[in-house]
This record gives structure tokens, sequence and C-alpha cells, in this order.
């Protein structure tokens, strides 16, 4: 997967776990939480269905780069090269 | 023996009263739909299907979800909290109460549930046997989901109550239950508002309709609309369905100075056990709470104008619940007898509280609702006083309306609401 294609899998999955709430301005250099209604529960929704769709685990040690989508999608790229579209 | 006691006449602080009710029924999503469902004679079974299990029949619930709570909140949590959501809201804006203002350290929740987790854990399972049943794809959802007081939580979250909640678990005599409990908490002081009855999401979990197929009781018919028939000769066991029914009670001297709409007055109650089967009812325990129930109301059984039955549809349940209703009320002269799962099949843990509350227009209207899907009126069913099919006028206002709620285990629980005359 391409960084684009990386940040539409990550918007496909907000879009499930936080179904109230509007993605279209979403900004990726700010953190997800202060752009959206989002807490720890939602991110451990991001990890477990990056691992369900992707089979990608994101270690505990690095939630940290979960913060905000360019920094996710910068986290996600090496580990999503192979993954098919 | 247990001891009765005559709680009559008792002070204004320790009377309690209905001043709101919220609900979802298969066939009614608020209590004047559903009672006018019950006295159209309009059926909410319909054809089902789930995993595993296959196609079936049960009661499906299809009320606005969105109105108290968020998608999110929705996927978050579980069915039963989401009704229990439903109800609860509905119940505070029914009864009026000034709902910004209230001390929310101050109001109790009480819900009675059949059972809690099944649906939940079944659902992940089932998502695991997708990746090899590798638990690292088990949702950390899970616990928050299925910890027993989950729907009671649920509601407290949802409208920020921050007094006590919890739930009851007392099989299918759950939704009594509630209502019971509430207005003990009530009468203890634990709190000043109480939300209480029961849900049910158990049409969702496939164990259910399983389990009662495996025991021969659960109900088929060609017409789902016809497959709920109690006292039926040719019934042949229980539609599941969903639900709920949560009231808002309260201390009789607090709706009065508010001047609150006062739906009746829980005059009577009582619950007891079987011992002696974990299915197979009792209907020596049954009569006997009933009589107890009846004693605390300082009624006699004549008094009563309307028995809502818990009769299943199963061959024994129905039969063993009419020896207990005839032992107590074989001499009653103006006693009528219905049923409302031949409406909407067995809701489990709301069963007993949507039942009731199926009934209290009565207080208004007069009339008995009946039990509908009688073609042929099973010999060992039938009842003096029961209302076969159309409602039946009272010819007067309802005084008194007993509620029959029993269980797996031996668990009987019988409520007595009397119509409010000040």
């Amino acid at each position: 997967m391409a960084p684009e294609e990386i940040r539409s899998a990550v918007i496909e999955i907000l879009e499930d776990i936080a179904p109230d709430e509007d993605l279209s301005n979403l900004d990726d250099a700010q953190a997800f939480r202060d752009q959206l209604e989002l807490d720890s529960m939602d991110f451990l929704d991001i990890v477990m269905e990056l691992r369900k769709r992707y089979r990608v685990q994101v270690p505990e040690e690095d939630y940290n780069h979960l913060n905000s989508m360019g920094s996710t999608v910068e986290y996600l790229t090496p580990k999503m090269v192979d993954v098919a579209v | 023996m247990i001891s009765a006691v005559k709680p009559q006449p008792l002070p204004p602080e320790q009377r309690i009263v209905i001043t709101g009710i919220g609900l979802t029924a298969p066939n009614g999503n608020c209590l004047t739909d559903f009672r006018e469902a019950l006295l159209a004679g309009v059926s909410g079974v319909s054809e089902y299907e789930i995993r595993y299990f296959g196609k079936t029949l049960a009661g499906i619930c299809e009320f606005d979800g969105r109105r108290h709570q968020t998608r999110k909140d929705a996927r978050r949590g579980t069915r039963a909290g989401s009704i229990g959501a439903y109800c609860a809201n509905e119940s505070v804006v029914d009864s009026g109460v000034d709902w910004e203002n209230v001390d929310k350290d101050r109001v109790g929740i009480y819900i009675g549930v059949t059972e809690h987790g099944n649906v939940e854990t079944e659902n992940e399972i089932y998502e695991i046997s997708n990746f090899d049943y590798d638990t690292k794809f088990w949702s950390h959802h899970h616990n928050p989901r299925t910890v027993a007081n989950n729907p009671a939580g649920e509601i407290a979250i949802n409208m920020g109550i921050t007094g006590p909640h919890y739930t009851i678990g007392a099989a299918c005599a759950a939704g009594n239950a509630g209502l019971i409990q509430g207005a003990q908490q009530l009468r203890l002081g634990e709190c000043d508002l109480a939300i209480a009855g029961g849900v049910s999401e158990s049409i969702h979990t496939f164990g259910i309709f399983a389990g009662f197929a495996s025991q021969g009781a659960l109900a088929s018919h060609d017409d789902p609309q016809r497959a709920s028939r109690p006292f039926d000769v040719n019934r042949n066991g229980i539609v599941v369905a969903e639900g709920g029914c949560l009231y808002l009670l309260e201390r009789l001297s607090d709706a009065q100075a508010r001047q609150a709409k006062i739906y009746g007055e829980l005059v009577g109650y009582a619950m007891n056990t079987d011992a002696t089967d974990f299915v197979l009812p009792n209907p020596e325990r049954q009569s006997q709470c009933i009589r107890i129930a009846l004693e605390r109301a300082g009624l006699v059984a004549d008094q009563i104008d309307i028995v809502s039955t818990h009769a299943t549809g199963t061959a024994s349940g129905d039969t063993l619940e009419c020896a207990a209703i005839r032992d107590v009320f074989g001499e009653s002269e103006n006693t009528l007898i219905n049923n409302a799962k031949s409406f909407i099949g067995h809701s489990m843990g709301a069963a007993g509280s949507l039942e009731l509350a199926g009934n209290l227009p009565a207080f208004e209207d007069g009339v008995c609702h009946a039990t509908i899907n009688i073609d042929e009126l099973d010999p060992e069913c039938a009842l003096d006083g029961l209302v076969q099919n159309q409602p039946r006028e009272i010819g007067r206002p309802a005084d008194y309306i007993l509620n029959n709620s029993f269980g797996m285990l031996g668990i009987n629980s019988v409520c007595i609401i009397k119509r409010f005359t000040g």
C-alpha cells in the first residue's frame, strides 16, 4: 500500500469506530484527539482493526505513533508496504 | 411459610407510584402504540434468521435508537444497553420530571435481565473463528459489554446518572424483579427516583433458540403471527422476543409535590422460589407467591380485575400456571385473565414489566386486552375469566392488576398495581 492508500484505510476504520464524526476536514498534522472524540478504547479499536483487516501488529510501545493521521501513515507505511490494496 | 406483612396504610413517603413509562415492544415503541396493538389484536412476531440456528421466528423491536444514543455508543455497547437507554430516556420524558435539575446522585437504576453476555460472547467467538481462533483478535470491548451490570451501566453513562445502578438477574421473572427492587430502594431512601423494569436482547443469541429447540420448547408455525399461542391446545413452544420496559418510580409524596401524572401504585408484590426443578414450574409455589402479594396488598382474589399471566406457550408451563391461578382465583367472579406473549412472544427479562405496562391503560379505558391465537382452548387451561381473542370491557375502570412473571430455576414474582385514587 502507498501512503495515500494507507490513509484511506485508516479513514475507513475511523468511519466505523467513530460513525458520528465528520472526517472530511481531518487535519493530518493535528492530533486525532484534538479533532475527534476518541478515547483509549477507540485507539485500541484502531489497533484491532489494523490487525484484523491487514494483519498489521502495532505493539503497545508504538501506540504513540497513532497520535495523528500524519504520524499514523508514516508509522504504517513500512509495515504495510507489502499489503495489497 | 414466608410471613406476610401488610404494609397498608402506609405514609405517602412509603407508597410507590409509577409516573413514567418507556418501552419498546415488537408491536409498539411507546405505551400508546403498544396498547393500541394489544387492543387491535396486532401481533409483533415475524420471521427471523440467526447464524448457526437458521430460520426461526422472533419478536423484533424497531425503535428509533438514534433518538437517545449516538451511533458510536450503540456500536460500543450492547443491544440490551441500547434498549435500556431508549426506555429509560422515554420513561423520564414521559414522567415530565424536570430532568435537568434532578440531582443525578439520587437516581437509581434497577434493570431486570434474564441473561446477559451470551450475545456478546457468541459474537466474539464467531469473530475469532475467522482468525483460526487466535485470541489476539478478541475484542477489548468484550468485558465491558458482558459484565452483568452492562445494561444498567449503559443507561447511567447515557443519562449522566450517578446514583446506584445494577441489574437483577432473575430469569424470566426479571421484569417484575426490577420493578420490585426499584420500589424497595425508594422505600429505603437509597434514591429519590428509580428507573426500574427489565430489558432483553436475547433474540441475538443463537444459544437461546437452540436451547429451547433442544428442550422441545421453541414455537413453530407457518404463519409467524399465529406462532405464540398460550393456552391453545396446539401450542408448541416459545417465540423468543426482544424488548424493554422501564418505569420511573417515585415515592407518592414526591410525585404529588410535583403534581405528576400517576399511572398506578404498587400496592403488593412477592417473590419466592419453587426449589424443585431447573425448568418445570411448581404451581404450589406460584399460587403461594400470588397469595403473598395479595395479602401484602390487603386484597382478596376477587378484587383483582385483571391477571396478566406469564404463560409462554409451552405444554407444561401454561397448564401448571393455570393450576396455580385456578387455585387462587377459582372462586373469583370478577377477575379477567389475559396474556401478552400471544402478541409479542416471550420478551424474557422485559416480559414482566412490558406485559404489566400493556395492561395499565385499563385503569382508564376499562378494557382487558385479549389472549390471541386461541383457536381451540386447551381444556386444562380453561380458566373462568380467560379473555380469548377479543378484548373485553370490564364495564368500569379497572382497580387492580396482578402481573405474574416466572422463570427458570423456580423463580416466581408477582406485582399488584392499583389504580391511583389518591
